[in-house]
């Protein structure tokens, strides 16, 4: 069936060594930020209320027991946090990357499509009606609540719900981006109503534990549920990197995507599905954490372009960054208290953002 | 063989568009489908692909039902150039390696580079190829268009308008390269077109829709001034000059 169509002299010709070059600064960047991030993981093992040097958070990360006390707080605290702070950061970046690009949408969020707003309204809810809440904290101290896993349970199955009436509205609508982001937009204000309405009637105790579920931590994962969150993330992101021709294709327009062999509309429903489940496990667990989904991307747009062969890959990397230093800032800067990162990165969005639309190209 | 199409019918929603459509197209052949703004030759070609299913009718292509295939076995037989291409962040490069999709597994090989780059000096893109396709011009991006198409390696191009962007001496590129394509590798062309002039020098076979269905069809030989009139609504006169036909409105 495949013939070559054309004499091919066997070597490759000069614009065919231009364009090797081409992709190959993109492997640099891309390894250039791994090895960046590598950096700042040992940097942030090592900054806290305890410093430890880096070249001792490389000897215990490597088995050998310097100091009893460094271990335990290496292991049990600052490891599976900065790991956390990776995971998500990346699984937000991925979400975002995927839903701008089956959207065709630059605004395209887990945070944009009222995904994560459900969630919220979900443990909001959780906290409300069935006495839930979360305990796993690393300043809530004054919140003690009962059952911390219903809660996750709930967010997760709202964000799921949300993605489903999008869904759902879109396979009686058309599979168009309009639809999907109309709908999306229409879900995040509903449910932000819905947990307005819940705050008004909640007692202080109920209104702590839904506000403090709000603002994202990443504080909050023990290493079980770090697994699990790193497991969807990771299934999620070898199904993205599948389908990195297809989204390339979707970007040349849908008649094109289609002529190409494309099925559209299921790339569009399969896409949102995977990347919504990635933004509700990371919400149901940690809460919370707005703008990394929308921000990063762009972010790595800028450096590497917009080929989804790379530009998967980078955002994962500046998701991750971006919270990993956002996490360790929001540790250090009031000492000894820890911000949760959320705060932060909400801060950091807005001029961002302003700062990617005013730095020249469009996104 | 390489195409039959027998009795399709199409409409959106409520809307009819096409009814009875019926013709054939052989190998190494050149067919411009013509007709007047929103008579339904893009619906048309969209039905032969599959983007749209018609309502009734089968499309064959060598022998097998395009309706029944799967879209990606479809995209191995026939290369489709929307009326509008629209601009991506992607090097024009990147753009035409999009059509190795269809034979590619999980990665491009060092032979799709060497189509794409095969392609891009056929159709004189050297100097654009590591550019942005969102930076380009209409008529660029159109020639990029074309390029994926015929990267794609398809038994049958389909071209909505193929030159409706290009200046003259890249409408005339364009289509010499279209012919080459068509002539050696063995493959067949459908166009739809508005210039009538370039349509006669370039095509072997025609088309004329009026009111959704087939008005004439036919070689050189069978087009008379009649036919354009009927189908346009405007009077014409088709003059021989150095063996070219020109039609030109009285
Ligand atoms: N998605 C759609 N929904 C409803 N009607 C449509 C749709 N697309 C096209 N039509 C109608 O179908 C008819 C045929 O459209 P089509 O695009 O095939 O025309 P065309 O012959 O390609 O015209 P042009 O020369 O302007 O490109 C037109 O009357 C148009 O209004
Ligand atoms: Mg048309």
């Amino acid at each position: 069936m495949v013939k070559i169509p054309n004499k091919t002299t066997g070597d490759e010709g000069d614009i065919s060594r231009r364009y090797r070059e081409h992709t190959g600064r993109k492997y640099t960047y891309i390894l250039s930020g791994i090895l960046f991030l590598f950096v700042m993981l040992i940097l942030s093992i090592s900054i806290g209320s305890v410093d430890i040097p880096p070249i001792e958070v490389m000897q215990t990360l490597t088995g050998h027991t310097v100091s009893v006390r460094w271990d335990s707080i290496i292991w049990n605290i600052r490891l599976p946090q900065v790991l956390t702070a990776i995971v998500a950061g990346a699984g937000l970046a991925v979400s975002g990357v995927v839903m701008q690009s089956i959207l065709r949408n630059p605004l395209g969020s887990p945070f944009t499509l009222g995904i994560s707003n459900a969630a919220a309204f979900g443990a909001a809810f959780s906290v409300m009606a069935l006495g839930t809440g979360s305990t796993h904290s690393s300043v809530g101290d004054a919140v003690v609540i009962s059952n911390p896993y219903t809660t996750t349970v709930v967010a997760f199955v709202f964000a799921l719900a949300a993605t489903v009436i999008i869904l759902a509205f879109s396979r009686f609508r058309g599979v168009t981006p309009e639809v999907m982001i109309l709908v999306g937009v229409a879900m995040g204000s509903l449910f932000s109503a819905g947990t307005m309405f819940l705050q008004y009637f909640a007692d202080d105790v109920q209104l702590a534990s839904m506000v403090f579920w709000t603002f994202g931590d990443v504080s909050r994962a023990s290493w079980s549920e770090l697994a699990l969150i790193t497991l969807i993330t990771l299934g999620s992101v070898i199904y993205f990197l599948l389908e990195r021709w297809k989204y390339n294709a979707i970007d040349a327009g849908d008649e094109t995507a289609k002529g190409l062999g494309v099925n559209v509309e299921k790339v569009r429903v399969r896409g949102m599905m995977c990347a919504s489940l990635v933004t509700a496990i990371i919400v149901a667990f940690l809460g919370v954490i707005g703008f990394v989904g929308l921000i990063c991307p762009h972010m790595a747009r800028r450096v590497i372009g917009d080929d989804h062969r790379f530009l998967i890959i980078g955002s994962m990397i500046m998701g991750s960054l971006l919270l990993l230093c956002a996490d360790t800032a929001a540790r250090v800067m009031i000492d000894p208290y820890q911000l949760p990162v959320a705060v932060l990165t909400s801060f950091l969005g807005a001029p961002t953002f302003i700062y990617l639309i005013l730095g020249g190209r469009k996104i | 063989m390489i195409l039959e199409v027998d009795g399709v019918e199409f409409q959106y929603k409520s809307k009819e568009v096409l009814k009875d459509i019926k013709f054939e197209l052989k190998r190494n052949e050149i067919l411009s489908i013509l007709g007047p703004n929103g008579v339904g030759k893009t619906t048309l070609l969209k039905c032969m692909n599959a983007i749209l299913k018609p309502k009734r009718g089968t499309v064959l292509i060598e022998d097998e039902d395009v309706l029944k295939l799967e879209q990606i076995e479809i995209a191995r037989r026939l290369g489709y150039v929307p009326q509008r291409c629209e601009p991506a962040r992607l090097t024009a490069f990147d753009a035409i390696l999009l059509g190795r999709m269809p034979h590619m597994k999980w990665n491009i090989s060092t032979e799709d580079v060497m189509i794409v780059e095969d392609t891009i000096k056929k159709l004189s893109l050297d100097d654009m190829a590591l550019r942005y396709i969102d930076e380009m011009s209409g008529g660029e991006l159109q020639k990029v268009g074309i390029a994926r198409a015929i990267a794609q390696n398809p038994k049958l191009l389909l071209l909505d308008e193929p030159t409706s962007s290009l200046d003259l001496k890249n409408q005339l590129e364009i289509l010499d390269t279209v012919k080459e394509v068509v002539r050696k590798e063995n493959v067949s062309a459908i166009m739809t077109m508005h210039d009538l002039n370039l349509a006669f020098r370039y095509s072997d076979k025609f088309l004329f829709l009026k009111n959704g269905t087939i008005f004439a069809a036919g070689n050189m030989e069978d087009i008379t001034p009649d036919i354009i009139r009927e189908v346009y609504g405007v009077p014409v006169t088709i003059q021989n000059f150095q063996d070219v036909s020109v039609v030109i409105p009285v």
